[in-house]
């Protein structure tokens, strides 16, 4: 059974200049679509999805409601929405509260993804002074997608991986240079006699 | 967060108890936010069981209409998107000012907070008194506090800024009486609303009016819904009417595109029905 794959990549404070390493590793051959969620000013609003594409060289496009998911494209949250995934593999956007005192949140976006994706789901929580993610990655997990989360001590704000490794057991935890090779690697194709469960699967590469 | 308890399946059976036993049809709501809102109401009333969850919604209507307030987002402020409103001041206002009597109507306004925003910039320009501003939602509850027109003082600095980069001159207290923790607008303003329950998604058109908007409620339709309200607003918009949406709306795949026209960068809408 084909198995739908979106990489969903997160962060708050600190986290602008490991996405933009990440994203420019994976480059424009990357086989799953990204999601980013960053807890952003909506002062800059505009800005920042252009400053993205001229650093990574990336076709990178803010999240329109009931646009279809698609792979070779880096979508970001945009300001003051929540981004959630369809069953159909559409975006939707959500106005309602703030969540961990965010909009875009991340436990938002990460459950939501995960009840569409489940195990083809690969979640990277990064550096952040907010508690925004660790409920999400408890729930990627429990739907058997891969959970990653920068080491804090490499982390510019190390608050928001340390939450989520002080709650649960993440399946990688990885210092900031090892972040873009590891992440390339989930989009290369799995080795045929992968194992059954998500990290055998992914930490192969 | 709890492991979610509510899966899609489950929501499928619950939209359909409620159409049938209420007349109320979420079914074309977007089922991603839907999902997560009826799992927080569930969670929140402590409920044992799906089942019992949904065996108190089909048997107990009080419960039911908590549902419907729980489940719809209210989350809305003044003269959110400066940008937008300052478009209303400059671009719009001056082209309604030229008819003799403005009806508006605010679809799905919530605690009626845009509504006063509106009244706002329409007695600025000296046309309140030929407006008739309607707002509707499909929640009685806020419906009710809309009409009140009683919002938290706390939050009258923020749109105090709001006013001002919308394009506003005065003090933005002129417009409220602060008593407490509680700010009380304008009788000048309440005087020309008429606040009422709709629902999008089964009630009729109820007038004509030359500005029509509906900002971040079609996000919770998905595409067929939306095409449905779409040509609702086409049927209750005056030709050369406006239509206005939330900052990440687009009228642009509905069925009605090819007869509106955006003005500038907002999302603003004239309609303009060629002649024939």
């Amino acid at each position: 059974m084909r198995q739908d794959k979106l990489v969903l990549i997160a962060g708050s404070a600190g986290s602008l200049q490991v996405i933009l390493a990440v994203l420019t590793a994976m480059g424009r051959e990357f086989p799953i679509p990204v999601l980013v969620v960053l807890h952003r000013n909506n002062v800059f609003e505009s800005s920042l999805e252009e400053l993205m594409s001229i650093r990574t060289n990336l076709v990178i496009k803010e999240v329109e409601e009931k646009e279809r998911v698609l792979p070779g494209v880096v979508y970001l949250c945009p300001a003051d929405y929540h981004v959630l995934v369809e069953k159909d593999f559409t975006f939707s956007l959500d106005y309602s509260e703030r969540v961990n005192y965010s909009r875009p949140s991340i436990d938002v976006t990460m459950c939501s993804a995960a009840d569409v994706y489940g195990a083809g789901l690969i979640a990277l929580l990064l550096s952040g002074g907010n508690a925004d993610g660790s409920d999400g990655l408890i729930y990627v997990q429990s739907k058997g997608g891969l959970t990653v989360v920068q080491s804090p001590e490499t982390a510019e704000v190390p608050y928001m991986p340390q939450q989520a490794i002080l709650r649960m057991t993440v399946d990688l935890v990885v210092p900031t240079e090892e972040l873009p090779g590891l992440m390339k690697g989930f989009g290369r194709p799995a080795p045929p006699s992968a194992g059954d469960s998500a990290s055998d699967r992914f930490t192969d590469s | 967060m709890e492991i979610n308890p509510i899966q899609y399946e489950d929501l499928e059976l619950l939209l359909n108890d409620l159409n049938t036993r209420y007349g109320y049809d979420f079914t074309e709501y977007s089922k991603a936010s839907l999902l997560r809102r009826v799992q927080r109401l569930f969670t929140l009333d402590k409920f044992p069981s799906f089942a019992e969850f949904r065996y108190r919604l089909q048997h107990d209507s009080p419960y039911f209409r908590r549902f419907v307030e729980e489940i719809t987002v209210n989350v809305t402020e003044m003269l959110r998107d400066p940008g937008f409103y300052k478009t209303l001041r400059t671009t719009i206002l001056p082209i309604l000012a030229t008819y003799p009597f403005i009806r508006i109507w605010h679809a799905g306004c919530s605690t009626g907070e845009e509504v006063y925003s509106m009244a706002i910039l329409l007695k600025e320009a000296g046309l309140l008194h030929k407006a008739l501003l309607y707002g509707t939602d499909i929640n009685p509850q806020v419906i009710e506090k809309a009409r009140k027109g009683i919002f938290p003082v706390t939050q009258m600095q923020k749109y105090s800024e709001n006013y001002i980069q919308s394009g506003g001159v005065q003090d933005f207290s002129i417009y409220y009486t602060a008593n407490y923790h509680l700010a009380k607008f304008d009788s000048s303003l309440t005087g020309k609303m008429i606040f009422s329950t709709h629902n999008l998604v089964s009630d009729f058109s109820f007038n004509e009016f030359q500005l029509i908007l509906c900002r971040n409620v079609l996000i919770y339709f998905e595409r067929e819904l939306q095409a449905k309200v779409f040509n609702l607003f086409d049927y209750s918009l005056e030709n050369f009417g406006y239509l206005a949406l939330g900052s990440k709306e687009s009228l642009r795949f509905s069925p009605i595109a090819d007869r509106y026209r955006q003005v500038g960068r907002e999302k603003i809408w004239r309609k303009v029905y060629e002649a024939g």
